[in-house]
């Protein structure tokens, strides 16, 4: 169920793939990339509509991750164009994306471990005057918009529930501290489309609905989303709008209450995992019965050892 | 044995133009490796540049000696470009491999018979600091104080070392505590983060490589006006390492290190040599085992052992800090 009653300004669009939105803030068009023979992503079009929450789901080796390094421009495209913010920006580089409003995390949190939690934080600050390398030797030139700085920075931290450990180094931090630091973190750059790898992978239950809580307070600052996501439960939660890649193509999309319901989906994606585990108790119950199967077909190996 | 004399040495060693030179090769390898992570295995190259640049400036070119200083510093600049430009946009190994083949094809570039009129060949550069000594207030031949016992160009050449050293230290402290050095630790952490978020990592990169190419040019003017002379065969690739070791010993990325680790490095080389010398004289190291001249391999050896041992119970050497070699590991 989406979280607001508002009128989504998605309404009357149709749940197609590659349709248009009426305000995009972000168009990909005819983006392809082979590593070889493998077509990891072939996408027609995709365009994410401005101040929404979009869901990038698929199953594993769909080209999610790819599809987000080529529009992040930390992977090249072998065809095809980006648009952001009306500005096109394929081949653009990725600290230029950044500066134009666009940043990623990572699946695999980068947090800048040998610096403290508040360093990691002013890192992301935009056009800092002390960057500049004859400037950085005289302080009086930046100190007082570094200050500036480390109040958005302490602000942010206590938002996200880190203050308290904003001198430790960030290598201190612990998996699901690290995710919330790389989401506070992108959003010193003052960010107009925020893009999330996984953000939730790896965190405790716990955790993932205080990370689901900042993610909606994203949007409501008037900041886009996209996230790529594996947990249908979280993307039915957050999102607005649902994309499904299937080997390397939009498959469908739609808002999450109806890409649920799409044969197309349920065959690529929930399909594939039909047969998965439904809860934990179950799980076990899968795990002990391949444990009996495999000791039952150790027992002949030993006697032939 | 004569354990004054041995102490004597080391101090006056710890504190010599070797130790000047070092600290200072060491502090522009400390800018590359402790603070922005890039893998420089042919800093030697940079001493060389600086080195050569001065002593080219002055003898082949003519050109006004302290202009010379100057094209010194470029010479390291212009290397540090070189390299820089082509493999920093790759994987830190590149860099890696290119600076230890750089920095040798430059030694046997200059020290080649068809370069000898520019060059001076393998006897290098000769007769170019008479200038910078024309300044020299110490005119007598030998200098002791308390335990330090200097020549008098050497004496020169410490006095104007060490403050240089320093003033270089406290240039690179102010820098690294700025946003330039909050960037290059970052980008030393993890370059894509800092990608991430907006930081052109090659071009910080490159404006490191400069940084820590000029020190390292600084170190060899240093040490051609030191020696009066400019040899290729200095420049050998076990140099390099020795100002990795010194590097190490003091703490990688510790604003010190470069100093105290430079310092220590020579002080323990004399001490190794004059204890192993006095045991020779006393017999206790029978000739059959090690003669005279064996004794400076034997040295190097210690040192390798002293090293292994420090990153075996203190990785993060001197000055470096437990705890963010603990991070490192994970």
């Amino acid at each position: 169920m989406p979280v607001d009653a508002a009128p989504s300004p998605l309404a009357g669009v149709p749940y197609e793939p590659g349709v248009d939105k009426p305000d995009p803030i972000l168009i990909v068009e005819g983006m392809r990339k082979a590593f070889g023979g493998l077509m990891a992503v072939d996408v027609h079009k995709v365009s994410i509509q401005r101040g929404l929450i979009t869901a990038l789901i698929g199953p594993n080796g769909a080209g999610k991750t790819t599809f987000f390094n080529l529009l992040t421009g930390f992977d090249q495209p072998d065809s095809g164009t980006v648009v952001f913010d009306g500005k096109a920006v394929s081949g653009v580089s990725p600290y230029r994306l950044a500066n134009m409003g666009m940043v990623r995390t990572f699946q695999l949190t980068k947090s800048l471990t040998r610096l403290s939690v508040m360093e990691n934080m002013k890192l992301g600050a935009k056009q800092q005057v002390g960057e500049a390398f004859l400037r950085a030797f005289l302080p009086l030139f930046w100190r007082g918009q570094e200050r500036e700085i480390e109040a958005r920075a302490e602000d942010l931290l206590s938002r996200f529930r880190l203050s308290h450990m904003r001198d430790e180094y960030a290598g201190t931090l612990s998996g699901g501290q690290r995710k919330l630091l790389e989401m506070a973190r992108a959003l010193m750059v003052e960010p107009d489309l925020v893009m999330l790898d996984e953000p939730m992978a790896g965190v405790n239950p716990a955790l993932t609905q205080s990370l689901l809580e900042h993610v909606k307070s994203l949007r409501s600052q008037g900041i886009t989303i996209v996230f790529v996501e594996h947990d249908m439960d979280v993307v039915r939660d957050i999102s607005d709008w649902v994309v499904v890649m299937s080997e390397g193509r939009v498959i469908a999309e739609g808002p999450p209450e109806v890409i649920g319901q799409d044969p197309d989906v349920i065959d690529a994606y929930l399909g594939a995992h039909h047969d998965a585990p439904l809860t934990v108790a179950q799980e076990e119950q899968q795990l002990a019965q391949i444990e009996e199967a495999q000791a039952e077909l150790d027992e002949p190996g030993t006697d032939a050892l | 044995m004569n354990w004054s004399s041995i102490f004597q040495q080391a101090i006056s060693q710890a504190f010599g133009l070797n130790a000047v030179v070092f600290a200072m090769a060491t502090i522009g390898l400390n800018v590359h490796f402790g603070y922005t992570g890039l893998l420089n295995f042919g800093h030697i190259g940079f001493v060389a540049m600086g080195g050569y640049g001065v002593g080219m400036a002055i003898t082949t070119f003519g050109l006004n000696p302290y202009l010379g200083l100057l094209v010194g510093i470029v010479y390291a600049l212009l290397f540090a470009l070189i390299l820089g430009v082509p493999t920093l946009r790759l994987r830190g190994d590149y860099l890696a491999i290119v600076t230890i083949a750089a920095s040798e094809v430059f030694r046997i570039v200059v020290r080649s018979t068809t370069l000898a009129p520019l060059t001076g060949g393998n006897t290098g550069i000769t007769a170019f600091a008479a200038p910078f000594y024309d300044l020299n207030p110490f005119t007598e031949r030998l200098y002791s104080f308390g335990p330090f016992f200097y020549t008098g160009p050497n004496l020169f050449m410490i006095t104007v070392g060490w403050p240089l050293v320093i003033l270089v230290t406290v240039a690179i402290w102010q820098l690294m505590r700025s946003p330039w050095g909050r960037v290059v630790k970052a980008i030393r952490e993890d370059e894509d983060a800092a990608r991430a978020l907006g930081k052109n990592a090659y071009w910080y990169k490159l404006q490191s490589l400069m940084l820590g190419g000029a020190i390292g040019g600084l170190a060899g003017i240093l040490l051609a006006i030191g020696n009066s002379t400019v040899q290729p065969d200095y420049f050998v690739p076990v140099q390099t390492f020795f100002l990795w070791a010194a590097l190490i010993l003091g703490g990688v990325g510790r604003i010190w290190s470069p100093i105290v680790g430079s310092m220590l490095f020579w002080a323990l080389l004399t001490i190794t040599d004059g204890v192993m010398r006095g045991l020779q004289s006393t017999g206790a190291i029978p000739s059959w085992l090690m003669d005279g001249p064996q004794v400076g391999q034997v040295r190097f050896m210690l040192v390798g052992l002293g090293l292994a041992l420090l990153m075996v119970y203190r990785p993060q050497g001197i000055f470096g800090s437990r705890q963010e070699m603990m991070l490192d590991a994970r």
